[in-house]
């Protein structure tokens, strides 16, 4: 292929009329050659790797859904005297069973305060980082990721110390607290430590989109508006803010789909009421080692998550009017 | 007194001194273009009126009011940006609509506006169309409506056609034109482009280095720069210089270096012997084949070195045997074929007294 694509011309072959004609037509072909399959020796590996990581074990999740669960666990045999074994009978069990819609609200619950509370928090700061000056901009941005350095597990367990009873932050809260008469409150094991830890984990994952669309912003257009008689307030609302929609709508799904299937915050610091699906699900799986009913659960889940990613991505588009990339480019 | 008033405002960043202690008076109802070089202190000056730079000396006075302690969303005085600077998230109307929305104009009169300002800029239609659906001049008229939708008193412009092609830029200088005409606001416009500067002006300030060079109206500043600097950067312009030799009956004579004796028109004497420079505009000069049949004021030989040929023009560079160069500019209507002269032809050159004129120094 890249003998035919590659042009070598050779004057000795270069000879008048038909010769010539035909040389420039295999030059053709074999450039045809390469576009047609240029780009799938670059896309192939990457989909290669999708199909066997990815695509497959979906669908063998997908299948093991409708299966029996075997009796010591895992999977009953997919043929069983000679009949096909398969059955929604664990997809019926997610609907009849009001605790697991129960708890898979609570997670759409946590996820959404946690999305709003990364939103509060880094909007205000990823503004900062857009408007420092160029020199601190990459500085601010490294502390922003300086926390994925060291292991996400370790982190988690960072907070039982703060939060621990025995910690500043405890007694102080408690001090307060009894002193003006209430009991004291345990800040560790609560849905409190789970939330906290939710957002602190998941707040970089905002503001490095919202950056990403805050630093394009044009200068101007801030300033247009304030000839045009908006104060700072209106120039945010009317301008800034809109204008950053995308940057919003991006973090809100970097955030709000991995905060929906977390099970590692909740089983280290959160109570006995705070396993949110996620945590119900490795139970399915490692546990109760019920795997078509872990299926049915994990795959409501990614449902949910694309349906609730689409509909966000669709009022993104919506919200900003248009629908081409340019509106996106020029924000 | 004059509706705007810039008085002895300089502005520095850092070391550099971006506008260095300007005055200028600019009445009710001008057309009043700053025009200079890159760099020059225009923009500074603009944005300053405009209020977005605070000026370090002096003062601006709008209709009797000392602008200082004024940010721009309360200054009586709107711009349109060199990059349109239009809304992208926002309609045509929503543009429009926006400083009215500022200034709490009921929502009952905001279509009835609307629609009275894209007509003055002639978008009836386009009202519902998204800033990356037009093109650069509907962009620019935008704008324009934009900033008038709410009458300021004062329309500053920064460079607005410079994005446009030369077609779609004579187009919109004519609509400026008219349109300041109508809408009777003062407009102050910025631009490095000289022969836009002369066509739409009342009025002209050439900028330098921060100052204000010379101004006046186009005709002056272009028949009789009174610097170097305006000489040569509007239009172009043969700058001739050498001692004064004679004075008698309102003309000066000047020895220019490699040409010789140049006799020019002054209304008052300069002292003999003086240094002294005369502007001589290409187009005032008449270069012939052979010696002119009639006796002209000014009368010197050269030979033709190089020439640009324009269309409606012919630009010829001109060597004299004593080595001085003339740009000489002839009208290809005037000599009835294409081109009338070849580079190594010999040429006869004459103006009268009254082609040139002094610049003091």
């Amino acid at each position: 292929m890249s003998t035919a694509s590659a042009p070598s011309p050779q004057p000795s072959r270069r000879t008048a009329g038909r010769g010539s004609e035909t040389r420039s037509g295999e030059q053709v072909r074999g450039r045809s050659l390469l576009a047609r399959w240029g780009k799938w020796l670059v896309s192939g590996p990457p989909l290669l790797y999708l199909l066997v990581f990815f695509a497959a074990p979906t669908l063998i999740m997908v299948l093991a859904s409708f299966r029996t669960p075997g009796e010591f666990g895992g999977l009953a045999p997919l043929i069983e005297e000679g009949k096909l074994d398969l059955n929604i009978d664990s997809y019926a069990r997610f609907f009849t069973e009001s605790i697991y819609a129960e708890i898979f609200l609570k997670s759409v619950w946590y996820a959404l305060l946690t999305t709003l509370c990364c939103l509060t928090l880094a909007y205000p700061l990823a503004v900062l980082i857009a408007r420092a000056g160029k020199r601190y901009r990459n500085v601010l941005l490294l502390l922003v990721i300086l926390p994925f350095w060291s292991n996400f597990l370790i982190r988690i367990y960072a907070w039982m110390i703060i939060l621990g009873p025995q910690a500043a932050l405890a007694r102080g809260v408690n001090g307060i607290l009894t002193a003006l008469g209430h009991e004291p409150v345990p800040l560790l094991f609560s849905s409190f430590a789970v939330l906290v830890c939710l957002v602190y984990v998941h707040l970089p994952f905002m503001v490095l989109p919202l950056y990403a669309n805050l630093e394009k912003h044009d200068q101007a257009l801030l300033d247009a508006a304030q000839d045009l008689g908006a104060n700072r307030w209106q120039r945010f609302w009317r301008i800034t803010f809109p204008l950053s929609l995308p940057g919003v709508y991006a973090g809100a799904a970097l955030v709000f789909i991995p905060a929906l299937g977390i099970f590692a915050i909740p089983d280290i610091l959160g109570g006995p009421d705070d396993s949110l699906i996620g945590n119900v699900i490795k139970q399915q799986f490692l546990e109760t080692r019920d795997w078509p009913f872990g299926s049915v659960l994990s795959i409501v889940l990614t449902v949910a998550a694309l349906v609730l990613a689409g509909s966000a991505a669709w009022m993104g588009r919506r919200n900003l009017g248009t629908p081409s990339s340019s509106g996106a480019s020029r924000a | 007194m004059a509706l705007l008033e810039i008085e002895n405002v300089t502005r520095r960043f850092g070391d550099f001194t971006a506008v260095d202690n300007v005055s200028l008076a600019i009445e009710a109802g001008e057309f009043f273009t700053l025009l200079g070089p890159s760099g020059c202190g225009k923009t500074t000056l603009l944005r300053m009126i405009a209020g977005f730079l605070v000026p370090d000396a002096g003062r601006i006075v709008l209709n009797g009011e000392d602008l200082a302690e004024r940010p721009p969303e309360v200054r009586p005085v709107r711009t349109v940006f060199q990059s349109y600077a239009l809304f992208p998230h926002m309609t045509v109307e929503g543009n429009v609509a926006f400083p009215l929305q500022m200034a709490k104009t009921p929502a009952a009169e905001l279509p009835g506006k609307i629609a009275t300002a894209l007509e003055d800029v002639r978008l009836q239609g386009f009202g519902k169309r998204y800033p990356h659906e037009l093109s650069g001049g509907q962009k620019q008229r935008v704008a324009i409506a934009r900033a008038l939708v709410t009458h300021p008193t004062v329309l500053l412009l920064d460079e607005p056609l410079a994005a446009l092609d030369a077609k779609l830029r004579e187009e919109m200088q004519l609509e400026l034109i008219n349109m300041q005409k109508e809408v009777g606001i003062t407009f102050v416009y910025v631009t490095h482009d000289q022969t836009e500067a002369l066509a739409l002006s009342h009025r002209i300030a050439v900028m330098n280095n921060g100052r204000v060079e010379q101004q006046g109206e186009p005709s002056k500043i272009y028949g009789f720069p009174t610097t170097r600097f305006v000489a040569d950067f509007i239009g172009h312009c043969n700058l001739l210089s050498g001692p004064v030799s004679a004075n008698g009956g309102g003309i000066v004579t000047v020895d220019v270096t490699g040409l010789g004796p140049v006799r020019v028109a002054a209304e008052t004497a300069l002292p003999t012997g003086r240094p002294a420079t005369v502007a001589l505009r290409p187009e005032k000069i008449r270069i012939e084949a052979a010696a002119p049949a009639d006796t002209p004021d000014n009368h010197y030989r050269g030979t033709v070195s190089d020439l640009l040929y324009m269309g409606d023009v012919t630009v010829y560079k001109i060597d004299t045997p004593g080595g001085q160069k003339i740009e000489a500019l002839l009208a290809n209507s005037a000599s009835g074929r294409t081109q009338f002269f070849e580079v190594g032809d010999a040429v006869e050159m004459s103006w009268p007294v009254a082609a040139g004129h002094f610049i003091p120094e």
